[in-house]
């Protein structure tokens, strides 16, 4: 075995990537991971919304099922428009007029709330589709191959969580697991981000790079994880996100420049690891650096 | 009055940076126009636009569960029914709910056999009227994982018509948030007209037929700008393909120029930052996009 092998302690750990701003790179950098690893890896595509990373992985998929999320369905028989249901739903899902109970499903947070306080059991689950998930197998490096996971939510779908947890939850005998998380700091990229071990915030040194940062560094904060940075095209724009690392103790764990060729093999889905095998030593190092992090911690 | 929504799919596309000279050439139509930023939750339009706050109100919308632990009696049955995995059980066997995971649904609050949950009425972001130099700009903030992303783009939305009408507007320029999921449904609905901004690349082909598919399931007139197109013409033509058979017009391909991250660093337009009328310049090649688009609109 080699010096600089990775050798988690912890039976699993979770690195979160993610970032304020869209468009900064976290898929090129999770796949990028995902592939200088050199351990096995799951990488989870928890961008439901707009799922990426299978464009640069290309896996081999081995399954897809429909996920699906409860929502009330009322039998009229037993119902007797009390409404109960209706005034504890706390997001108008269910209405009560002209004596029956009607349903809005996309309105619906899938709590069951209604199912337990109807005093006629009336209301059970009926699920609805809310989208797609994938598994697949990336076998390019076959002594390390990649198990891919990905949710993509169905168009129309207002509420991400719920696929976003269920991409989480699927069970895999990897020991790290990578996440691509969604952009922003609202619920999608909270639910992504949450449980991780450490997070990657990936940003890009402009005035927009920076404002975002600042608005993900205190998202993760508050969420108790740690974290450092990485600066994409990082000798474009301005001198503003380095700045706020220093005077913010931020640790910046890697910096890619900007290349044509490096955006242009993205443009067409060619991994980072092959536009700049330079860099595949830089990530494995900074993987393995924030692997020991956890172990010391 | 008419309203324009700029989206992406795909984040980091360009839209801000497209919105932003849009608003400053929309600025000097008669009765000028409205700009609002519907990404309320990585808002950067403000960064290029300054505005000066008039009015900033809070944003208050559903609820949040807090456990009273003096009342609690560790029955855990708030976790068992709590479908979002918010009820955290401490080491010294005490509940408490995560904010950052509470939807606010009550279940927890109306089932609690001793009581001993608050539902108190959730502080979810800000909102502001401003003033900025290409005329008034309605922007917001949602707190850190708050809830209802949706009704605060409503809300931005609904104020920006209003002062439109007020002024005798004619257009409201509204900068969309990424993805196609609940803000971005809340930002189209109902508009008069998408202007869908793409980049070249497998992962913009993906984005772009979604938030397309998006649109048409709205029934929302889209079109499409292809941004940094030099960088993969034969990609970007391929989008283009796809867009014509979905009957989305494509209005533009610009070509990648660092000029735009400049002209961001220098909290300018890019139409302010490159005075030029070369007619390869970006400057150019926005204006051209933005004549095309009006015209479209008005159509």
């Amino acid at each position: 075995m080699k010096t600089n092998d990775i050798q988690p302690k912890a039976p699993i750990f979770t690195l979160a990537i993610a970032s304020g701003k869209g468009g900064t790179g976290k898929t090129t950098l999770a796949t990028a991971l995902a592939e200088a690893a050199g351990i096995p890896v799951t990488l989870r595509d928890c961008d439901v919304e707009e799922p990426n990373a299978h464009l640069f992985i290309r896996p081999q998929w081995h399954c897809h099922t429909e996920q699906t999320r409860p929502v009330p369905q009322i039998d009229q028989e037993r119902c007797t428009a009390c409404g109960a249901c209706a005034e504890l739903c706390q997001f108008n899902a269910i209405a009560v007029a002209g004596g029956r109970a009607m349903v809005f499903a996309e309105l619906c947070h899938s709590c069951g709330g209604c199912r337990r306080i109807c005093p006629e059991g009336a209301i059970s689950d009926k699920e609805v589709a809310i989208g797609t998930l994938d598994c697949g197998t990336q076998h390019k490096n076959p002594t390390t191959p990649i198990n891919f996971i990905q949710g993509k939510l169905a168009i129309g779908q207002v509420m991400a969580p719920p696929l976003i947890r269920a991409v989480k939850h699927i069970k895999a005998k990897e020991t790290l697991n990578i996440l691509d998380c969604p952009p922003g700091t609202s619920c999608p990229m909270i639910t992504a981000v949450r449980g991780s071990d450490f997070v990657i915030l990936v940003t890009e040194p402009t005035p927009f790079g920076l404002n975002d940062l600042e608005l993900a560094v205190e998202t993760v904060r508050q969420l108790q994880i740690p974290f450092a940075v990485v600066i994409n095209r990082a000798d474009s724009g301005d001198s503003g996100v380095r700045s706020y690392c220093r005077s913010n103790n931020i640790d910046i764990a890697l910096e890619i420049p900007w290349k044509r060729e490096i955006a242009e093999a993205y443009s067409r889905g060619d991994s980072l690891c092959d536009a700049a095998p330079e860099l595949k030593q830089q990530l494995h190092t900074m993987l393995q650096q924030i692997m020991c992090v956890k172990e010391t911690a | 009055m008419k309203e324009l929504i700029v989206i992406s799919g795909k984040g980091g596309t360009g839209k801000t940076s497209l919105t932003a000279a849009f608003c400053h050439l929309a600025s000097k139509l008669a009765h000028g126009c409205v700009c609002a930023d519907c990404d309320v939750d990585a808002a950067d339009l403000h960064l290029i636009l300054s505005p000066e706050v008039e009015q900033s109100q809070t944003f208050t919308s559903g609820h949040e569960a807090t456990i009273r632990q003096e009342d609690c009696t560790a029955c855990g049955l708030c976790k068992e029914y709590c479908t979002f995995d918010a009820i955290i059980q401490e080491q010294d066997g005490t509940f408490r709910v995560d904010p950052y995971a509470c939807e606010g649904c009550k279940v927890c609050v109306e089932f609690c056999p001793v009581q001993a949950i608050d539902f108190p009425s959730a502080e979810c972001g800000i909102w502001n009227i401003s003033t900025t130099r290409f005329g008034k700009m309605v922007h917001a903030r949602l707190h850190i994982g708050a809830e209802n992303s949706g009704k605060l783009v409503s809300l931005v939305r609904q104020q920006a018509r209003e002062i439109a009408a007020q002024q005798g507007a004619k257009l409201v320029i509204v900068d969309g948030p990424p993805g196609i999921g609940c803000p971005v449904i809340a930002s189209i609905t109902g508009a008069d007209a998408v202007l869908i901004v793409t980049e070249p690349s497998v992962s913009g082909l993906h984005d772009f037929e979604r938030v397309a598919q998006l649109c048409r399931h709205f029934n929302i007139p889209a079109y499409l700008c292809i941004n940094k197109y030099d960088i993969n013409p034969a990609q970007g033509d391929a989008i283009s393909t796809l867009a014509e058979q979905r009957n989305i017009p494509t209005l533009a391909r610009i070509n990648h120029d660092h000029a735009f991250t400049a002209a961001q660093i220098e909290r300018k337009t890019i139409t302010e930052y490159l005075r030029t009328d070369a007619a390869d310049s970006a400057t150019s090649q926005v204006r051209a996009l933005w004549e095309t688009l009006s015209q479209h609109l008005n159509a």
